[in-house]
């Protein structure tokens, strides 16, 4: 989905799952030991893989493991989600575990660009209507979250209530612009202006 | 909206236009890459046929994964020599410039950008990587990015970015006698919280920022991105250009240096700036921080009480509590005395040669604790050699640490050093995460690395400036 031109995300629907607590970093989300690679493929697997398994690969409580969260699309977190590192090896690996919205309170400015690149919209709202997200979707594993990153809103069973979606992040996931390399790359011409009118370019 | 900073006008001149989406495309002066984030830009570059726009003003180096002890090729680490191999080939094919080991000059990508002079003020600099903001010491706009974004990068020399408000830290004052850069910067982080800089950028000001040295500042902008700041800087000034006087490239260049200082000069912040938020802090009144739970912001002067976690704001117990549990800490106990395993001396936070020299100082004529692994990892080959140059090596080695190759090692323990169990280390890197230095067991306290010397010769997380006022001893 990075590999082509950008569609269109303007809401996403489906089985919501709760992962709990703030300052959750992407050390947590994908240990480095899982980086040592060259492509993305396969890291779904291994996401949040220290909370899920202890040391001789048995499941741990995690709503990742539970069966009941297997199908979720929409990830509902609190505060500092995806601090620390900028490996954007932390969203591709929730993005192949089969995540395409995440909702939460805030959101590292790294980790939120990161997830735009790969069009997975980053809306937030107050910690109190997040805990309550969290909880419906713990009540209702297989009810229906739907993002609309448009119309900033959530709706979750017969509750719709207003979030927050970045300006730029609206428009780029509305309109379809979010994969900004062939954007950007169309004004060249502009780009080697500036570049010559810096002093330490040497343009020569 | 800020006005008159460095950020406003550094954020100008790089420019280039709007996009639809609100966006500014930004010229990017200096492009860093590694081996474990950059791979896989080059692989969707390859994917949708582009080239790379400005090889020229794009440096390499391998830090991350290369090992810090047997460096001959191929890696006894498959993986490692893939990762390595691969970024070899990649930077031939684009003809990018590349430190690599054999150059004499590789070592962390936050430390040799720097002494090779190519971080300067008024640049705008990237790197995959959260720390890129360390190159805001010399006055640049410096930030981590994400992989999409370095492919963006390497195809457009461009990226695309969101203005942020820009607040000014003013650390007034002068820094007591054993406290330096580290302890200002996890005070910041403590006071301001993990998450106080998103939105933000950070600009360090004040008598005791002015008064540091580069690197002192380059350990303060290297952990901006643990306050939840993406760049944070300080304006150049003397200091900085004759820091930068003094780097081989612009001895061999001064003409440059002469062409480009009136730029430097322009880009400082002017006196009648305006911020969206300013905070002071007095620094005339720390000490020491060190770290007792899981994030940078959990930290506490040596000597004071450990807090509770029903003391602390709501949002900040459940997390203090598990980090607590995990860290095996009480509240009200201090972390001076605090057992440790090992002692980590290295990082782009803390492994320059001032940091090196410091922590030398505290080592000489004692020993490592017989309980505590040491380790010093030099930032980069350069610091290796200046180091070993004026005996600082042999000061280590002597009190039994272990001197290895330039790398980001236990850092982030994606080579062989790594925690293992629950051992607990001193370290003077950036992050406590859980898991971060290699074993989800292992406990990690953050701390200058004089205090680092210190806990790895007492064998328990110390108060640095009473093991100064102790006599040396010399066994004859």
């Amino acid at each position: 989905m990075t590999d082509g031109p950008a569609e269109t995300v303007e809401h996403v629907s489906g089985s919501g799952i709760p992962v709990r607590g703030n300052d959750i970093d992407t050390d947590q989300i994908i240990p480095a030991r899982f980086m040592k690679v060259v492509t993305f493929d396969g890291l779904g697997q291994f996401s949040f893989f220290d909370q899920r398994f202890d040391d001789d690969d048995n499941e741990k409580d995690h709503p990742m493991n539970e069966d009941r969260f297997r199908d979720a699309s929409v990830m509902v977190v609190n505060a500092n989600f995806g601090c620390g590192s900028s490996r954007e090896h932390a969203p591709q690996a929730l993005v192949r575990w089969g995540i395409d919205a995440i909702v939460g309170e805030s959101f590292a400015e790294i980790f939120a660009g990161n997830c735009l690149a790969l069009g997975v919209p980053t809306v937030t709202a107050d910690a109190e209507t997040v805990e309550t997200i969290q909880d419906w979707v713990d009540d209702n594993p297989d009810g229906d979250v739907d993002v609309d990153v448009a119309a900033e809103t959530v709706t979750y069973g017969d509750t719709t209530v207003d979030v927050t979606v970045d300006d730029a992040q609206r428009k780029a996931l509305v309109e379809g612009v979010w994969d900004t390399t062939a954007l950007m790359k169309a004004n060249a011409e502009a780009v080697a202006e500036t570049a010559a009118s810096l002093p330490y370019v040497d343009t020569a | 909206m800020s006005k008159g900073t460095l950020y406003d006008k550094v954020w100008d001149r790089h420019t280039v236009t709007e996009l639809p989406t609100g966006q500014t495309q930004l010229f990017v002066g200096l492009h860093l890459i590694h081996e474990v984030t950059s791979p896989q830009a080059f692989g969707m570059l390859e994917e949708r046929d582009m080239a790379v726009a400005y090889p020229e003003l794009t440096h390499a180096t391998v830090d991350h994964i290369v090992p810090t002890a047997d460096q001959s090729r191929p890696y006894a680490d498959d993986a490692a020599e893939r990762m390595m191999a691969e970024l070899e080939e990649n930077v031939h094919d684009a003809g990018i410039e590349f430190s690599d080991p054999t150059s004499g000059n590789q070592g962390i990508v936050h430390v040799i950008g720097p002494e090779q002079g190519l971080t300067q003020p008024g640049k705008t600099i990237v790197c995959g990587d959260s720390h890129t903001s360390t190159h805001g010491a010399f006055g640049a706009l410096a930030f981590g990015i994400g992989t999409s974004q370095i492919r963006d990068v390497l195809a457009t020399g461009t990226i695309a970015m969101e203005k942020k408000d820009v607040r000014k830290i003013e650390v007034t004052g002068e820094l007591p006698d054993g406290v330096g850069a580290k302890d200002v910067i996890l005070e910041i982080i403590r006071r301001l919280g993990t998450d106080g800089g998103v939105g933000y950028v950070y600009e360090y000001a004040g008598e005791a920022i002015e008064n540091l040295d580069m690197e002192g500042r380059m350990s303060i902008c290297n952990m901006s991105i643990e306050g939840g700041a993406r760049a944070g800087y300080v304006n150049p000034d003397e200091t900085t250009f004759e820091w930068l006087r003094d780097t081989e490239y612009f001895q061999n260049n001064p003409e440059t240096f002469d062409e480009l200082l009136p730029y430097w000069e322009s880009v400082a912040s002017d006196d009648d700036a305006e911020y969206d938020d300013v905070v002071t802090i007095d620094g005339s009144e720390l000490e020491p921080v060190v770290t007792w739970g899981t994030t940078p912001g959990q930290g506490v002067g040596v000597t004071e009480p450990i807090p509770a976690p029903e003391d602390l704001p709501a949002d900040k117990a459940d997390t203090a509590r598990r980090a607590q549990e995990h860290m095996r800490v009480e509240p009200g106990e201090t972390m001076d005395g605090y057992p440790i395993d090992v002692a980590f001396l290295g990082s782009c936070t803390n492994a320059r040669l001032p940091d090196l020299r410091r922590a030398a100082r505290v080592v000489e004529g004692r020993e490592v604790h017989p309980d505590v692994r040491a380790m010093v990892v030099p930032g980069s080959q350069r610091v290796a050699r200046a180091a070993e140059a004026e005996g600082l090596r042999e000061v280590f080695e002597a009190a039994g640490f272990d001197w290895r190759n330039a790398g980001c090692s236990m850092c982030l323990g994606m080579n062989e050093d790594q925690l293992e169990g629950d051992e607990a280390c001193a370290s003077s890197s950036n992050r406590n995460f859980v898991g971060r230095q290699g074993s989800k067991d292992g406990r990690t306290v953050l701390m200058n690395p004089r205090m680092v010397a210190a806990a790895a010769v007492e064998g328990e997380v110390t108060d640095v400036r009473e093991v100064e006022n102790t006599e040396v001893v010399v066994d004859d």
